[in-house]
């Protein structure tokens, strides 16, 4: 890869400037959300459920369109972004889901290198004929997840730890400049949301690569993140290292006391 | 209530249509002239009678592949979950059309328009094909989980790898399981548009029934019961492959 082999690093900082969504005129989800992302390490995004984490993450990759605002990445504003220019920037950010979205009829593999569709022809994908690289790549990322022995079975053969594993392998097979992840651990145990955590901060830090993490888990969120965001209402309420999350801010951020005791 | 209401609307619609006792008995008696003369069933003419299901297959084979070939796109416009409605409103108005008229009916027109033969009888079922199964295709399509759509849309693949990848594998079954049933009923019809000259059995069918070669007719409903069952044997096989 010729990106690799340049001198300076990118800059990776995402900074989102004003953002705000309306799915109903009127009715902002994201309230003009303002934040400079870390260029690299793990940002976690905390806060109550319907509150827009999940608009957030999907308005940074463009698969939903922001009413007004700016997400400035790489050199370009994602926001303003459309069509061919819109899907060639989406290579550059990969995405790990709640309920991990493989193609349940795909196997292993497939899914893997689903994750360089955005790069390989139509009809090379339609024929399977991956370049070999592509190919050699998907293993060792397969292998990394600890998958490496399942690259033939299908998807829906899965337990939701293994398909979460895949779901972060296709991800990093784009060769993103930044891991988006919405919910990645909800449906998982307490064990396996921990692996997966780890999983991607480890992978992440070795590709150079900030991540930003919807998380419903503040414990979780605390273990990982070098830096806490808490939205409530569309709003960011807080904002900082995790060490400086107490009570009162999660008080702020979810409403009530009762549960922090 | 309403049951009263059929039941009595039943009564009036027999006696208009003529719908008695004293018919049905005389029918009856015809009827079995009409089956006594049937056996034993006439294969002395099995040229004709192979050479009529032979272009009777081929309509059909002939009418699936194209039909096939032709449901996938409209199938696939016509979904209202990928496509906006300026696309999927025409699309699932043609594929109405191509729905509401028989076989039989499409048949006769095309015998009228492009003139007698089995491009007319092929014609007819290509219609018949693709109004069928689009709409079922369609139907499917819009079944499945946009999850898995998003997922592949996420990793900035073009619109035509997100349909090889998201979307096809999750109806790719049930579009083969629509295929073959559409060749058992095209094999079933194929034997039919003849009867309006659009090729096939279905003409000499016709032909011996006018000349009252009643043995001949039945040589003839045999091997049309006969195709259907080993064609039933072959597509019970094909989807259980594909499950």
């Amino acid at each position: 890869m010729t990106e690799a082999t340049n001198a300076a690093t990118p800059d990776r900082t995402l900074a989102v400037r004003g953002l705000v969504k309306e799915y109903v005129r009127g009715k902002p989800v994201l309230r003009g959300i303002d934040i400079a992302f870390a260029p690299r390490g793990m940002t976690a995004i905390i806060g109550p459920s319907g509150t827009g984490k999940s608009t957030l993450i999907r308005c940074i990759n463009g698969l939903v369109r922001p009413t007004s605002g700016e997400i400035h990445f790489m050199g370009l504003d994602l926001a303003k972004l459309r069509g061919r220019d819109l899907r060639l920037a989406r290579r550059r950010v990969g995405m790990v889901f709640q309920e991990y979205n493989l193609v349940e009829r795909l196997t292993v593999m497939e899914n893997a290198l689903s994750g360089r569709l955005g790069y390989v022809p139509v009809w090379r994908a339609f024929l399977r004929k991956y370049p070999a690289e592509d190919v050699a790549r998907a293993f060792e990322l397969l292998d990394a997840v600890g998958l490496g022995d399942f690259a033939h079975r299908r998807a829906d053969a899965l337990s939701g730890g293994q398909r979460q594993r895949v779901g972060i392998a296709r991800a990093l097979m784009q060769n993103p400049d930044l891991l988006l992840a919405d919910e990645p651990t909800s449906s998982l145990d307490p064990k396996t949301s921990v692996e997966i955590m780890e999983l991607m901060d480890g992978l992440a830090a070795k590709a150079g690569i900030p991540v930003v993490v919807n998380i419903h888990n503040v414990e979780l969120a605390k273990r990982f993140a070098v830096r806490v965001i808490g939205m409530t209402g569309g709003r960011v309420v807080f904002d900082g290292k995790p060490d400086a999350l107490e009570p009162k801010h999660l008080s702020e951020i979810y409403g009530g006391e009762s549960w922090l005791t | 209530m309403a049951f009263a209401g059929l039941a009595v609307y039943a009564l009036y619609a027999a006696s208009t249509l003529d719908i008695t006792w004293a018919r049905l008995l005389v029918g009856l008696d015809e009827g079995s002239k009409f089956l006594g003369r049937m056996v034993p069933p006439n294969f002395q003419r099995w040229e004709l009678l192979v050479e009529g299901m032979v272009e009777s297959i081929q309509i059909a084979v002939l009418a699936s592949a194209v039909g096939l070939v032709l449901s996938l796109p409209v199938g696939l416009l016509a979904a209202r979950n990928l496509m906006p409605a300026w696309v999927s409103g025409p699309a699932r108005l043609f594929v109405a059309l191509c729905r509401s008229l028989h076989p039989v009916i499409v048949a006769i027109l095309f015998v009228k328009a492009i003139g007698f033969g089995a491009m007319a009888g092929v014609m007819a079922l290509v219609v018949a094909s693709v109004g069928f199964v689009s709409k079922l295709f369609a139907e499917a399509i819009e079944e499945i989980s946009l999850k898995q759509v998003e997922a592949v849309r996420a990793t900035g693949a073009p619109f035509f790898s997100v349909l090889f990848y998201g979307v096809l594998p999750q109806v790719l079954s049930r579009f083969v399981g629509f295929a073959v049933y559409q060749l058992d009923s095209n094999l079933r019809n194929s034997t039919m548009v003849g009867i309006v000259g659009a090729g096939g059995i279905g003409g000499t069918l016709f032909a011996a029934f006018k000349r009252f070669d009643y043995d001949f007719v039945a040589a003839i409903l045999i091997a049309i019961v006969a195709l259907i069952f080993v064609s039933e044997l072959i597509s019970g096989r094909v989807r259980k492959a594909f499950q």
